[in-house]
């Protein structure tokens, strides 16, 4: 260890850290300064750009040796020691630049560098400067626009709601401060600095039988480790899952691994033993077997069974049917039929998972990043043997989940690690075991025909799905059913049959991602719909809204909404662009003979919230002696808004204002349930719940005063005032009783979406609200190299009603980079990418320019009339882009991501030069 | 261990310790352990004040070895390095070209090194340092394979040094990747053309990276491009049996087939924008 001396922020500082530690590492541990993220270590990131002299550098790729004598600023300091680093905040909070927030530290610092080089970048500057942050939640569009407000010196004012208006003000979010600030504690930024680490042993086979050798032998070798865990320390059942009937994972695999990355066992020591650790000589003998990974092989008759109680590797399947199928095909005019394939897609969190744990007397506290506290609690607790109450979920922020840190990753093996050792245990993966080891988006084969008579009405479909879930259940039953329930896209479809099947191979689990396998229909069914029009002679726009679903017209569960179903008012948004850019499109394409431009449509629905099951939530609403209010707001916010959004809700439906509000965090300790981050549910669900506790808590408030229905609530200090016009009234809180939560009075109420069983052939009412949208995708195709740039896309989303406008573009914009990324350059193949240079996700110059046009239809159902978004954002983008390639060029493109050889190909196999 | 020495002498001295690993930007040495401790005697290359920097004599330009792509792109160079510049651009992202070396993307030797193919249609050559004293390769030999190098143990690069092109030289460099930015190309080219008075081409230098496990010249189309006129467009003299000493794989970026397709047309368009004819 060699003395090390710098200015850090402008203070000097020195250390002595480890031989070849990286600067970000001595910055976070050495420092403390944890606003500096490691997302990859390997510069694929940008999460842990620093100033180093003046420039921009990822601090994981920095020998700590050189910052000797240099002049390092972090985040933390960039609001002192740069010209423009506390605009670039204030700008980032105002415009929501910020979702998760993971990224933003990287994205400040690399925009601060810019603007001490150049005081008034063009946006091309801008995404120059910032090509090397990835973001996964925002789409950049609003990070590119905070930068020029910063430049021009003129942030917008961050905004607040007047009281009784904050549903459909777009307010900054509230939890903004510290994520531009660099404070904001992820998994891996608050964990006690003498906690014990954990490494997991992974398996380097996609099948492996195992055997260990000398386990205590290798510890007494390590010096620091304190002992091995495997299967045998789990005191209670070695096994997890998100659906408790379907619970099929172990913790650590016995006998057999069966997907490359599966943990087998973990060492637990001083952390800087642990990590000096060879895994590769940990005593334990593989002995590879054949596995299977494609579909096709997992279901032949021969196959290997992944689950003995699983026969012929079918995990569960799904299916809708409706009218008669056979007899509406042979009355068909026209036919559309098609084979479409989908890879695996990786999450790509900037945050890989993290967190840590300790034991306090018979209980067990584990803080780390998710999306479902009360389901880590319930699967952790039954992993230690131990009653639900006795497990503590503290959720971290969360820099990015979308779907993939609803299942335990961590959490078991922190915990287990506490337990037995008594001391706080920590566990962060890597880059590589985060993508090895967690959920993915799953592939999906998809047959599907659809037919349709001459006037242009769909008369039927006939879908059949088979998607990989790998090597565990996971979320693969919620796929399955999901699957056909939305096969259909938001049209009228009334002969109908939508088969699914969920199939294990020996591939990392497939999961929940932004949208439970709808992404992955809509390609196959917003294909075939182009494929009817042109077959009709109809324009596909027309096409569409002829045969969207109206108020009163059945989906294929036959389900009649009554209120809210906006898709007919989101594809008429989009009617006078795709008239213009078509034609501004073939006139293009008539001058260049290299590049085509083509512009597609694509539209969705998705129901917000569990499938025909229940999935409450819970809101306590509280007032406190001194005037202030306490919101136990159990959603997570994992970067969507529920925070400012759940607030917003509860205010206006309370009748005082959000500022003041006192959020209270989603503890299992502190928070009544608020179910999971999915399925687009919080806005609705717990939006719902938080509107029903603010008009409860109101009542009392009014009963306390003997006011009327009408009255004006004011908080005055610790006076609650009650207007009404003749009178006012002024209870002193101080001098009110509380109860054992310590509130002068308290709300709390929940909220179930009301749903009815699915029967035999899948008919009833699944969800009790859907969402609905359309994208509509400008397309550059260089024909030669088969690269495709997205021009632009306009987006038009019936939210109900938008509780804030910023939020939801927010989504919109994030949602679309996602659905960019499947469509054209994003596919995971076990074994293989393994980091964020390999796999690769949209940066900011992949972008199109992007216009949302939020549509409200008011659902009766939800808080306010508000429906979800997080999903219904992604869902359309990918098969817009596919149908506008096709536009382009007369080329379709079945199998994504169409990357520029798969491109090439089918322009080359179309006869293309 | 961990050395962060002053001088060559310093440098080499250090590098004689078994194992020794050579560090300057770190772009690549800490990816290639992201999850594992580095356990090799570390020899950080970024102290020594002789190895960074551009520098002009009579026979040539000296890029010292931790001269970052950074200070490439930013420096006043004759345009036959406006294709080296370009690529500079393209290393990696911003952040990776402040600290990532000229030298540090030779020794990784990535098929897909961006450095590569505008350094090889320069002729440039590669000075070594040892406690032997110095000896200089070109390019084509010091990279000797995928991920393999003429570097001795104990040997460090101290310069690549580029001879003096001619004053009328023009370059350019075209890269393809699945993205738009910080992405391993799926192919790039680069062009150092020289036209006579009369517009035609008196002499042309083109390589292609990440086609073979070593970025190549293509000696065959250089010959061909001579005499073309830039009006008629140079890059319709490639013909596929150009590419004949090509050989890429399949890979997670790109098919090999595509590779071939996609080279023509990457290849070309570095030509014809070297020419000036686009």
């Amino acid at each position: 260890m060699a003395h090390l001396t710098f200015h850090l922020n402008g203070v000097p500082v020195s250390c002595a850290p480890p031989s070849g530690q990286r600067l970000s590492e001595v910055l976070r541990r050495e420092m403390g300064l944890t606003g500096t993220k490691s997302g990859c270590d390997a510069g694929d990131c940008g999460a842990c750009t620093v100033l180093v002299d003046g420039e921009a550098a990822c601090a994981c790729l920095v020998p700590a040796a050189q910052a000797e004598g240099a002049d390092v600023i972090t985040v933390e300091g960039l609001a002192e020691r740069t010209s423009k680093g506390a605009l670039l905040q204030k700008a980032f909070l105002a415009r929501g630049a910020a979702q998760c927030g993971i990224c933003t530290p990287g994205m400040l610092v690399a925009a601060a560098a810019l603007l001490e080089r150049d005081a008034r970048p063009s946006r091309e500057r801008v995404e120059d400067a910032l090509g090397g942050v990835l973001c996964r939640c925002t789409g950049y569009a609003k990070i590119i626009e905070a930068v020029l407000d910063a430049a021009a010196g003129a942030p917008a004012p961050v905004a607040v709601a007047e009281p009784g208006l904050a549903v459909g003000a777009r307010v900054a979010r509230l939890d903004g401060g510290p994520k531009v600030s660099g404070a904001e504690a992820y998994g891996a930024d608050a964990i006690p600095p003498d906690a014990l680490w954990i490494r997991a042993v992974r398996s380097p086979y996609h099948r492996a039988g195992f055997g260990f050798g000398d386990l205590d032998g290798f510890v007494k070798a390590h010096p620091g480790l304190a002992r091995v865990l495997t299967a045998k320390d789990i005191p209670g059942r070695n096994l997890f899952g998100v659906i408790p009937p379907f619970a099929d994972q172990p913790v650590f695999a016995e006998g057999e691994a069966r997907f490359r990355g599966e943990a087998v066992a973990a060492v637990v020591g001083e952390r800087r033993a642990v990590e000096a650790v060879d895994l590769g000589a940990f005593p334990v003998v593989w002995e590879e077997r054949p596995a299977v990974l494609e579909m096709e092989s997992a279901l032949a008759v021969d196959a290997p069974q992944l689950h003995q109680t699983r026969a012929g590797n079918v995990l569960v399947r799904g299916r809708v049917m409706r009218g008669d199928v056979e007899a509406a095909f042979r009355q068909a005019h026209v036919i559309a039929e098609g084979r479409f394939e989908t890879g695996f897609v990786e999450h790509a969190y900037i945050e890989p998972e993290a967190g840590w744990a300790r034991r306090v007397g018979d209980r067990i506290e584990i803080t780390a990043s998710t999306q479902a506290p009360y389901m880590d609690r319930d699967d952790t607790a039954a992993i230690m043997g131990l009653p639900p109450e006795s497990i503590r979920i503290i959720p971290s922020a969360c820099g990015g989940g979308f779907g993939s840190k609803l299942d335990l990753s961590v959490q078991p093996y922190v915990a287990l690690a506490a337990w037995i050792t008594g001391r706080p245990c920590a566990m962060v993966y890597s880059r590589q075991e985060s993508i090895q080891s967690t959920t993915k988006r799953h592939p999906a084969i998809m047959r599907s025909r659809m037919a349709a008579n001459a006037e242009g009405d769909i008369l039927a479909m006939d879908f059949e799905g088979d998607f990989n879930t790998g090597a565990y259940a996971s979320w693969g039953p919620t796929v399955a059913n999901r699957v056909p329930v939305h096969a259909s896209g938001p049209y009228l479809v009334p002969n109908y049959r939508a088969r699914s099947r969920a199939v294990l191979t020996h591939s990392v689990p497939a999961g929940a991602f932004r949208g439970f396998g709808v992404p992955q229909t809509v390609i196959a069914q917003e294909q075939l719909l182009d494929m009817l029009a042109e077959r009709l002679g109809m324009d596909a726009l027309d096409f569409r809204i002829r045969n969207a679903l109206t108020d009163t017209t059945p989906t294929v569960t036959g389900q009649v909404m009554g209120d809210g179903v906006g898709i007919r008012e989101c594809f008429e948004a989009l009617k006078p662009r795709w008239q213009d850019w078509r034609r501004e499109a073939e006139a293009f394409n008539t001058k260049n003979l290299r590049l085509k431009r083509g512009v597609g449509v694509a539209g969705m629905f998705y129901g917000c919230g569990n499938t025909s099951l229940p999935n409450p939530s819970t809101i306590r609403f509280g007032l406190k002696p001194d005037g202030r209010l306490a919101l136990h707001q159990g959603a997570v916010d994992i970067g969507q808004g529920s925070n400012t959004v759940i607030t917003q809700i509860a205010a206006d439906a309370l009748g005082l204002p959000m500022s003041a509000i006192d959020l209270v965090s989603p503890d299992t300790d502190l928070s009544p349930d608020c179910g999971k981050t999915s399925a687009s549910r919080q806005t609705f669900v717990t939006g719902k719940a938080a509107e029903r506790a603010g008009l409860s808590l109101r009542r009392m408030l009014l009963r306390l005063a003997n006011a009327g229905e009408g009255a004006r609530l004011e908080l005055d200090g610790a006076r609650l005032l009650v207007r009404e016009p003749s009178v006012i009234r002024a209870v002193e809180l101080s001098r009110q009783p509380v109860n054992a939560h310590g509130y002068v009075a308290m709300a709390e109420e929940s909220f179930d979406p009301p749903t009815s069983p699915l029967d035999e052939n899948g008919q009833g009412v699944p969800y009790a609200v859907y969402g609905f949208g359309a994208h509509l995708a400008l397309v550059e195709v260089d024909t030669r190299l088969g690269t495709v740039k997205v021009l632009r896309i306009v987006a038009a989303h019936d939210v109900g009603r938008a509780i804030n406008p910023v939020l939801v573009e927010g989504q919109i914009e994030g949602g679309i980079a996602q659905g960019l990324g499947m469509a054209l350059m994003e596919e995971f193949t076990p074994g293989k990418c393994e980091n964020l240079h390999d796999y690769l996700i949209p940066t900011i110059g992949d972008m199109p320019q992007i216009q949302s046009i939020l549509v409200e239809r008011p659902s009766s159902v939800g808080p306010f009339g508000a429906k979800g978004i997080g999903e219904q954002a992604l869902i359309p983008t990918a098969p817009a882009i596919l149908n506008a390639i096709h536009h382009a060029t007369g080329v379709r493109l079945t199998r994504t991501p169409a990357t520029p050889d798969r491109v090439r190909a089918a322009l080359k196999a179309h006869g293309l030069p | 261990m961990y050395a962060r020495p002053r001088t060559i002498e310093e440098a080499t001295l250090a590098m004689s310790a078994n194992g020794a690993l050579a560090i300057a930007g770190g772009t690549d040495v800490y990816p290639a352990h992201a999850g594992r401790a580095i356990t090799r005697p570390l020899v950080d290359l970024s102290g020594v004040a002789a190895l960074r920097g551009i520098t002009e004599a009579a026979e040539g330009f000296r890029f010292g070895a931790a001269t970052s792509w950074s200070m490439i792109a930013r420096a006043e160079l004759p345009p036959a390095f406006d294709g080296l510049k370009a690529a500079a651009r393209e290393v990696g992202s911003i952040q990776i070209q402040n600290r990532g070396t000229i030298a540090g993307n030779l020794c990784n030797a990535s098929p897909a090194a961006d450095g590569v193919p505008p350094l090889l249609a320069l002729n440039a050559r590669v000075e070594l340092a040892s406690r032997n004293g110095a000896r200089t390769l070109p390019l084509v030999e010091f990279i000797t394979g995928y991920r393999r190098t003429a570097l001795q143990p104990g040997e460090i690069v101290s310069a690549v040094l580029v001879p003096k092109p001619a004053p009328q030289a023009r370059s350019a460099f075209v890269k393809l990747g699945a993205r738009r930015y910080l992405v391993i190309s799926i192919l790039m080219a680069a062009a150092v053309v020289e036209c006579d008075a009369s517009g035609r081409i008196a002499s042309a230098a083109v390589a292609v990276g990440a086609a073979s496990p070593v970025a190549q010249r293509l000696g065959e189309l250089e010959r061909a491009l001579i005499g073309s006129g830039v009006a008629e467009r140079p890059s319709s003299r490639l013909q596929p049996r150009h590419l004949e000493g090509l050989s890429p794989i399949d890979d997670v970026r790109a098919s090999a087939d595509y590779r071939l397709d996609a080279a023509l047309a990457v290849i070309g368009e570095a030509i014809d924008r070297a020419a000036g004819a686009t």
